[in-house]
């Protein structure tokens, strides 16, 4: 492989690689702004100036292509009194007004600073003023002053979004960013603009002045819009989350991820219709009950009907590990093989990018998991047809709201004797349920989703609830997680009463006089690769923050239960 | 326990017989007393009289009020993150104001604040400062967090801070 020298060490390049590239692979950030690994070159910021020998100029390391033997320099007198130069024409017409600025402790402006700046400016004339508080779009806001013009977000619409909606209007310092006639920064992928804008020019309308980025604790996540799993980071403050942001992953979503996932998928955790503590139905109504009383009740109810007459649904909105626990509870405590779940397939949904028309974030993980009727037992269809001919008189459904997607249902449910739900909200299920338990939503949680491509990737709790502690849990903690005490405000966020699925499935087959041994999700899975040939080998270490690719997603694969 | 066997200590000195009838030295007590009875007094007669400290006198942290009734506070929660106490919570918003965001929610809880000053320090808008008022008392843990209504004080009252940190900061 060829090599070349940079601040004194020799490094491996592939043909046709830049410098910035190079030196990025092997673990050395040349400072940059306009550069982007899945943007093209734009070469426009200048903050990666580099010496090279031989060469008369500075060059810019992003369009430079590396070559054999070359010595480059970041270190060198030249090279960083170019920074601080660049720098100081960057902060001449920028307001610095990082106090009311979302950016901030973000930035890479600010960073930048700090690291490659001298401090000092020698601008006394005044600063150009440009809009401010732009909608260019439902979604993002635009502030042209903080703006640095390093094209990023023209390149993103144009290259990645594939929707050219962003243009530079105007020349020198009064060169600024705009939506071109009638159109809006409005596609699919739009948000993505605020991650990738270096300063705080392109803000998250929704999650603008909501919090300070040092007050929030982090969890690496993969977002339940739909079976691509794109991986992300859930921010959270006070036990709320607050905004999710894409974290890289190559196999999967590299950079980004949708506009849905990130402002659709996390709303319901915090609602008003969230489920806290189980809940039976009294005369009519949905009473607030106890988990022992639940469970009581459940159980024994269950216990009227023959086998026979029961079917259960797994889901493909709960973990793998829910999902095994279901099709053993179902089988092995229940007696049943009505087993199913219900597909949920939206065509509109689904795109050439990331959105995938599966828009489930598990449905190769619960088949794998083993939520199939067995021989004889009904699958969805047939046990629809089966309540309807009265054969089947009691359901118990995990995680999935059925008569959403299909208000035809609802006479069929209404047929039933007896409706138990795992839900974490209200919805138009529950209004027909019989007894319902308050089920962790994703960010409540640990588990694993297997997403349409068979790989299976870790889902972490990021919020509290009455059943894991944020301490206990080793959940990520931010400064005000770790110090907050009951007497402080900021530190009384609501903590609800609501278990993994796999958790309120244990507990009932406990009251029901069979014993599963589950006392952690990592349990449950380590059954699982036990069991099931393609999670062979696999534990939650080995899965670790990027997934693993399934080798044999093989549907037919055999659950020893 | 062995090993610990250091011996009593020893008296170094015994009263001499002046000492032991101690009727020399409360005289001496006594005239003390009664020498600084006639000498000018220090102690304030608190609460019928109050102190009234200097500009640089750090008392509770208060907000800011301008001549308009709004605050300086723009809620960049820098005094949320500097204050080694966790006692300031705020919570921003956004407004039609040229500043773009202000303090929906500010509160500082006294019971936490140890009169650091740290907040007043950093705060890019002197929009925080320590006043003069050392009247802290409060008899339920809720009444010592203090709002907005009880933070913000009108620029006026606080010119002799804002001066010492205009000459001295
Ligand atoms: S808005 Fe942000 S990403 Fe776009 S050109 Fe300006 S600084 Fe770059
Ligand atoms: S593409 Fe799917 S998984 Fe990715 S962010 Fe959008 S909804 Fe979530
Ligand atoms: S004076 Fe110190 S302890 Fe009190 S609120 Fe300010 S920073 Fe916090
Ligand atoms: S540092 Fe000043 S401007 Fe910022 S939140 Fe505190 S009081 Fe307000």
């Amino acid at each position: 492989m060829s090599k070349f020298n940079i601040d004194g060490k020799d490094i491996e390049f592939k043909p046709g690689q830049t410098i910035i590239e190079a030196a990025r692979d092997n673990g050395i950030e040349i400072p940059h702004f306009c550069w982007h690994p899945k943007l093209s070159v734009s070469g426009n910021c200048r903050m990666c100036l580099v010496e090279v020998e031989k060469m008369p100029k500075l060059v810019i390391a992003c369009s430079t292509v590396a070559a054999e033997g070359m010595v480059v320099y970041m270190d060198s007198d030249k090279a960083i009194s170019a920074r601080n130069a660049v720098m100081e024409f960057f902060l001449i017409n920028h307001p610095l007004d990082c106090p009311i600025c979302d950016e901030a402790g973000e930035c890479k402006l600010q960073d930048y600073a700090y690291q490659h700046s001298t401090g000092e400016s020698r601008f006394v004339e005044e600063k150009t003023h440009k809009d401010k508080r732009v909608e260019l779009g439902p979604n993002v806001m635009f502030d042209g002053d903080r703006c640095i013009s390093c094209s990023r977000c023209i390149r993103f619409c144009d290259e990645v979004a594939k929707d050219a909606e962003l243009t530079f209007v105007k020349r020198g310092d009064r060169v600024t960013i705009t939506t071109f006639p009638g159109e809006q920064l409005d596609n699919p992928y739009a948000m993505n603009v605020v991650d990738i804008c270096p300063v705080g020019a392109l803000t998250n309308r929704d999650f603008r002045f909501k919090a300070r980025v040092w007050d929030m604790a982090h969890t690496n996540t993969i977002c339940n819009g739909c079976a691509r799993g794109c991986n992300i980071e859930v921010w959270t403050r006070n036990n709320e989350v607050l905004r999710l942001v894409p974290r890289y992953n190559e196999e999967v979503n590299s950079y980004w991820m949708c506009d849905h996932g990130r402002l659709n998928t996390f709303k319901f955790i915090n609602a008003g219709d969230r489920i806290d503590g189980p809940h039976m139905r009294v005369e009519g109504n949905l009473i607030k009950v106890g988990w022992d009383e639940a469970f009581a009740k459940a159980a024994s109810n269950l216990k009227a009907f023959g086998k026979d007459e029961i079917a259960f649904l797994g889901s493909a909105y709960a973990t793998v590990e829910d999902n095994f626990v279901a099709a053993k509870f179902a089988k092995s405590v229940l007696g049943t093989g009505h087993l199913d779940f219900v597909r949920h397939i939206d065509p509109t949904f689904g795109d050439e990018i990331l959105r995938n028309e599966d828009v489930t974030p598990n449905t190769k993980g619960a088949e794998l998991a083993g939520v199939a009727p067995s021989k004889n037992g009904f699958d969805f269809n047939g046990i629809v047809k089966a309540i309807r001919e009265g054969k089947i008189k009691a359901l118990y459904v995990l995680e999935d709201d059925i008569l959403n997607d299909n208000l035809e249902l609802e006479n069929v449910l209404a047929k039933l004797d007896l409706l138990i739900i795992n839900a974490s909200n209200f919805n138009k299920t529950s209004a027909l349920a019989d007894i319902v338990f308050p089920a962790a939503t994703y960010a409540e949680k640990n588990g694993t989703f297997v997403n349409f491509q068979g790989r299976v990737q870790r889902i972490r709790p990021a919020l509290a609830t009455n059943d894991v502690d944020r301490a206990l849990e080793g959940m990520s903690m931010s400064r005000l997680d770790k110090f907050g005490t009951k007497y402080d405000r900021w530190a009384q966020g609501k903590h609800f009463d609501a278990r993994s699925s796999w958790k309120i499935l244990v507990g009932l087959a406990s009251a029901m006089g069979q014993k599963l041994k589950y006392n952690m999700a990592e349990e449950v899975f380590y059954d699982i690769s036990n069991s099931i040939d393609a999670f062979k080998g696999l534990d939650y270490d080995v899965i670790a923050e990027l997934g693993v690719q399934l080798k044999s997603v093989n549907l037919k694969s055999t659950v020893k239960i | 326990m062995s090993g610990n066997n250091i011996p009593p200590k020893k008296r170094i000195k015994d009263l001499t017989f002046g000492e032991k009838i101690y009727i020399p030295e409360i005289v001496k007590g006594l005239s003390l007393t009664l020498r600084t009875m006639f000498k000018p007094k220090f102690t304030m007669e608190y609460p019928e009289e109050k102190f009234i400290p200097a500009g640089s006198y750090r008392g509770r942290p208060v907000l800011v009020e301008e001549k308009n009734g709004e605050e300086r506070c723009v809620a960049c929660g820098l005094c949320s993150r500097v204050c080694p106490a966790l006692a300031i919570e705020v919570q921003a918003a956004e407004t039609d104001r040229e500043k773009e965001r202000y303090p929906e929610k500010f509160e500082i809880n006294m019971l936490r604040c140890i009169f650091c000053g740290f907040c007043e320090e950093v705060c890019p808008e002197e929009a925080i400062v320590m006043s003069k008022d050392y009247e802290l008392a409060f008899s339920n843990r809720e009444d010592a967090i203090y709002g907005k209504d009880k933070l913000l004080v009108p620029v006026d009252q606080l010119q002799d801070r804002i001066d010492f940190l205009r000459n001295y900061k």
